[in-house]
């Protein structure tokens, strides 16, 4: 008798085979809003929620970088009342969404490989199968889903700080007066400033959310597997957050 | 019935399943007994659904698992539940939401999971553990708490996976007792073992899978009386037996 492995040509194995494979099934999976809408808002809490200080950390301390700097490339040069224009737009624009999606493909990214990863080595995802769950429904859209929603809610949050903290360091550090810095602020303002960064967020959301997913229900090999999994979801999750930075800059700018 | 039919499957260069058949028939428990790595698991993740086969047939009530669709599929696990080897327990969910989650996919009614809940766990003699989380459970109870939320489904089939590998003789005897009882309730139970005093003590009809096929099949004693040398070799615990393992 001829085997079906021999017939058949085996797939060309590869990481864009298996983002499509997967994508595909999670779009599938997107109809399932029976087994994903109750873990929703859980995953919400976890990844959004539970992401906020470390948005607010990075924002503090990158807008006060930030006004400095403006004021070092500015002075002599530019009027300093300036600092806020570049100060909002850069970090509406760039810096916020970017850096905040950068340390989200950490924490959040790894979370996810290193969750789905265990449950995968420890038969949990095999589990949910034979009790009749999508695994893609009940796991990884619900993720996907809650993280494009969250991350540019936590980037908002980055943007207000970050504008804010430039604000402070402007008053307190370079002494410029507070209705300078506003003036600045608002003298280039636009408010596709906020969007173009939150639609970024949105999309940094998703990428780095289906990354985790990805690795987390690809590995396998136990412990060392897992750890390469969220090792892997995190370089793969910067990696989408900067191509997709590029994109965005072509097509939206 | 569950029927495998010529089942061939490798993993990369392995080649596990090479024309297994075999045969469980409803209302008994067969033991599928064999060496580690030789495809044990393996039939059952076929029979699942886990895993499809390279070529051959995987029978559930005369369906082709293989040809199923997702819809299909789903249908089919309502019929059937797996104990996993290490219980597979969702960690993030306390013994009560584990064991209702199957029950919430059936579209049964809140009052009915916890009736079911108290039920399933009465059987496996761990009431109370409700609210506890598989970390806080022994290995044995925690195999149980996967027999119970396997069992709370009523399902005509449950597969077994090494249901007693790493117990102690007495957790042993507890979990073989309750796959004698699930029987007796009605389930047929396919149970996947290298425990031979499980093998004897639970299986109806035990079969020996050997180098990817069937090598011998029969109540326990018309198994002791088997002259195969695989087959003595591998119930003497010989360990020259080994050496053709798959």
């Amino acid at each position: 008798m001829l085997r079906a492995a021999e017939t058949r040509p085996p797939l060309p194995a590869g990481f864009f085979d298996e983002v499509g494979r997967i994508t595909l099934r999670v779009s599938r999976a997107v109809g399932d809003v029976r087994t994903w809408r109750p873990v929703l808002l859980d995953q919400m809490v976890v990844l959004g929620v539970g992401s906020v200080p470390i948005a607010i950390f990075l924002a503090v301390f990158t807008g006060i970088v930030l006004a400095l700097l403006a004021s070092y490339i500015f002075t002599n040069t530019v009027p300093l009342y300036l600092v806020g224009s570049l100060v909002g737009k850069t970090v509406m624009m760039e810096l916020a969404p970017v850096l905040t999606g950068m340390a989200l493909a950490g924490r959040v990214g790894a979370n996810i490989a290193a969750e789905l990863g265990t449950m995968k080595v420890t038969e949990q995802v095999d589990a949910l199968e034979t009790l009749s769950y999508d695994p893609l429904a009940y796991l990884a859209v619900p993720r996907v889903l809650a993280a494009t929603l969250m991350f540019p809610v936590v980037t908002a949050f980055a943007m207000l700080i970050g504008v804010f903290s430039g604000w402070i360091a402007s008053t307190f550090i370079l002494e410029l007066p507070a209705q300078e810095f506003v003036r600045g602020l608002r003298q280039f303002y636009q408010f596709k400033d906020i969007w173009y960064g939150l639609v970024k967020a949105a999309s940094f959301g998703t990428a780095v959310a289906l990354m985790g997913c990805i690795k987390g229900l690809s590995s396998d090999g136990g412990a060392a597997g897992v750890g390469a999994a969220a090792t892997r979801a995190v370089v793969l999750g910067c990696e989408a957050i900067l191509v997709l930075d590029a994109f965005w800059a072509v097509v939206l700018l | 019935m569950i029927q495998l039919r010529d089942v061939y499957k490798s993993f990369g260069p392995k080649e596990v399943l090479r024309g297994f058949s075999l045969d469980v028939p409803e209302g008994k428990n067969t033991v599928l007994m064999g060496f580690s790595g030789g495809g044990k698991s393996v039939t059952l993740k076929l029979i699942a659904g886990l895993l499809a086969p390279d070529s051959g047939d995987v029978l559930v009530d005369g369906k082709n698992v293989p040809d199923l669709d997702a819809d299909g599929l789903a249908m089919l696990r309502r019929e059937i539940a797996f104990v996993f080897q290490f219980a597979a327990l969702f960690d993030s969910m306390t013994v009560e939401e584990n064991i209702r989650l199957g029950l919430k996919k059936q579209g049964m009614s809140a009052d009915d999971q916890r009736v079911r809940v108290r039920e399933s766990l009465a059987l496996v003699n761990l009431e109370g553990t409700e609210g506890r989380y598989p970390a806080e459970l022994s290995g044995g109870m925690r195999k149980r708490v996967g027999i119970a939320r396997a069992v709370a489904l009523k399902p005509r089939y449950i597969l077994y996976d090494e249901p007693t590998t790493g117990l102690d003789p007495v957790t042993s005897a507890v979990i073989d007792d309750l796959m004698i009882r699930t029987r007796d309730l009605g389930a047929t139970g396919l149970i996947v073992t290298h425990d031979l005093r499980t093998s004897f003590k639970c299986g109806d009809r035990i079969a020996m899978l050997y180098e990817g096929r069937l090598r011998a099949i029969g109540t326990g004693d018309e198994l002791r009386r088997n002259t195969d040398p695989v087959v003595t070799g591998f119930i003497e615990g010989r360990p020259t037996t080994a050496a053709g393992v798959a």
